[in-house]
């Protein structure tokens, strides 16, 4: 088994019949694992490069490999077993008459016994809490109900890696958090993680690793502390660091206070401890 | 006093083939000019709020309306949603609902056109508009071929090139880059303060809400909980005990530090008035 989750060369994608260079010479390599964010400007190219890994999209050019699979030579019915993908917009993806039949759908596709799709529904209820609704219409229940349970149904598929494309549009702040414990939790099972968001503290609190796309290249890639620290590259991408890092670059160096803070309570640990004024 | 610009008058509202209320006696005003963000958790009402100003609610959801609502001096019962649609623009939180011609410049120009005005005109705005949402050059794109972002920026443009007396944002910068929010809301905040356009705001952008906004409602389950300024919002721990809104991560600082014990002296709302406040109270450290 290789120790890569997704591995990408030279990956170019053009729409046809604009012929527009949304992706153009993508190198990634993501580790088993790891939790990764991808941010960029409208446009980069983002939600194209999710949907060349997830076989929705073929490469114009280059080599995507999901599992150490070639994607451009699978089904996408057989990529979904190594890669699921939440898009961002829940309600594109439902279509089942209750909570449990939806999640079913997919386990079934692959020809289980009954038993296994039985289990394979109860995990991935457990793991979105979604039991209150489980004999509920999809549709009709409020938006962060509706994105669990498109969670929970790409989960019943057993993948690897789990990819979500802006999974907070929409959300309110509690269904973001909520949305997002579901991603770190997956994480923290052994789950490979990707998630596309404009929301910089999202980023900040939960990915390690931050891919920066650019006019459908990589401008950066590094640990999301390190991309914080680079204000004035990511501004070329429309992309400005959470409030709390361009507060904590913001003061005074003798103050002592970490200039690359990623979230509220680092920042506000650190000025708890910090001597008082005189 | 002035009659304010859009009243709300015990407005409840209760859509079709549901027993509860989405809206419950709400009663407000606001005056020509404001800037009034609407902050509130799913649910709270803020989508059935905006689509009362173009009369889309009742006059096409159907549902059960009482009170009324008064938008420059027209009760939006009585107006027809097309008469509304030339004082009122309003972007949707899903642009796909909103895009429907086969170029970018035909979408932007479609609502100028049918305002009547003269073609120079029209495309002297739309080519405004494009600019300012940063889709200048992508004229002869098809929408569909524009990304999800762009597709939300070019619904904002063809609600700009309307030029209305009131704008109203219903999440409508949500899936926008972070610079790119900025930017539309800068150009939102001309126009508010250059032309007197009235902008309504729907988000749950807190730091946008301190940057922008002149007063906030706040909805709760239909109801109007609590109004005033930002920081008045902001700083209030005990209505944001009760509900979930996503205040500037400087005010969230702020919060943090008064719960343990090393308050700032004065609330922030923006990140120059916080880094002020950490110096007063943080003592430099010795050189090592």
């Amino acid at each position: 088994m290789t120790e890569f989750a997704v591995q990408i060369e030279g990956l170019r994608y053009v729409y046809q019949p604009q012929g527009i260079a949304a992706l153009d010479g993508i190198d990634l390599a993501v580790q088993r694992g790891e939790f990764v964010g991808i941010i960029g400007e409208n446009g980069a190219g983002k939600t194209t490069l999710l949907k060349n890994m997830v076989g929705l999209l073929r490469p114009t050019s280059g080599k995507v490999w999901i599992d150490g699979l070639d994607a451009s030579q699978q089904a996408v019915s057989n990529l979904a077993t190594h890669v699921g993908f939440v898009l961002q917009n829940p309600d594109q993806q439902l279509f089942a008459q209750t909570v449990e039949e939806e999640i079913a759908f997919g386990p079934r596709n692959l020809k289980l016994d009954k038993q296994e799709i039985r289990g394979r529904v109860e995990d991935a209820i457990a793991a979105t809490g979604l039991e209150a609704f489980r004999s509920e219409f999809p549709p009709a229940l409020p938006k962060g109900e509706r994105a669990k349970v498109v969670i929970a149904s790409v989960l019943a598929m057993r993948p690897e890696t789990v990819i979500l494309d802006e999974p907070t549009t929409g959300q309110d702040y509690k269904g973001c958090h909520q949305i997002m414990q579901i991603a770190y939790h997956l994480h923290r099972a052994g789950h490979t993680v990707l998630v596309v968001t404009h929301d910089m503290a999202l980023i900040a609190e939960y990915a390690q690793r931050t891919v920066v796309l650019h006019e459908g290249r990589v401008l950066l890639d590094d640990t999301t502390a390190a991309v914080f620290a680079q204000p004035e590259l990511l501004q070329r991408t429309h992309v400005t660091p959470p409030q709390i890092t361009r507060l904590a670059r913001a003061l005074p160096r003798k103050l002592a206070l970490p200039p690359t803070a990623l979230t509220v309570a680092e920042l506000g640990r650190s000025i708890v401890e910090s001597p008082k004024q005189k | 006093m002035q009659e304010p610009l859009i009243a709300f008058r015990q407005v409840s509202y209760r859509y079709p083939r549901t027993r509860h209320y989405a809206l419950k006696r709400l009663e407000f005003g606001i005056r020509r000019g404001e800037f009034v963000a609407i902050l509130g958790e799913n649910g709270a009402g803020k989508s059935t709020l905006c689509q009362m100003l173009n009369g889309v609610i009742p006059h096409t959801r159907g549902g059960r309306m009482r009170g009324r609502v008064l938008v420059d001096g027209l009760d939006t019962r009585q107006g027809e949603v097309a008469q509304l649609a030339q004082k009122v623009g309003i972007v949707l939180d899903d642009p796909e609902t909103q895009l429907f011609t086969t170029s970018v410049l035909n979408e932007v120009a479609f609502g100028p056109e049918n305002l009547g005005i003269e073609p120079d005109e029209i495309l002297r705005r739309a080519r405004w508009a494009l600019d300012v949402v940063r889709l200048g050059g992508y004229e002869d794109h098809p929408p569909s071929a524009l990304s999800g972002g762009q597709k939300q920026r070019l619904a904002i443009a063809a609600a700009l090139a309307m030029m209305p007396d009131i704008l109203v944002l219903d999440e409508a910068t949500s899936q926008l880059d972070p610079v790119g929010t900025v930017e539309v809301l800068s150009i939102v905040q001309k126009l508010n303060h250059n032309q007197a356009m009235t902008i309504i705001m729907a988000t749950d952008k807190g730091e946008q809400v301190a940057r922008f906004c002149d007063r906030v409602l706040v909805l709760h389950r239909g109801e109007l909980l609590a109004e005033g300024t930002p920081r008045q919002v902001f700083a209030d721990q005990d209505l944001l005990a009760r509900i979930t809104i996503r205040s500037p991560q400087v005010s969230q600082l702020a919060a943090y530090l008064q719960r343990h014990g090393r308050p700032l002296p004065e609330f922030p709302i923006t990140l120059d008035e916080a880094r002020r406040g950490i110096e007063q109270i943080v003592g430099d450290q010795p050189e090592t």
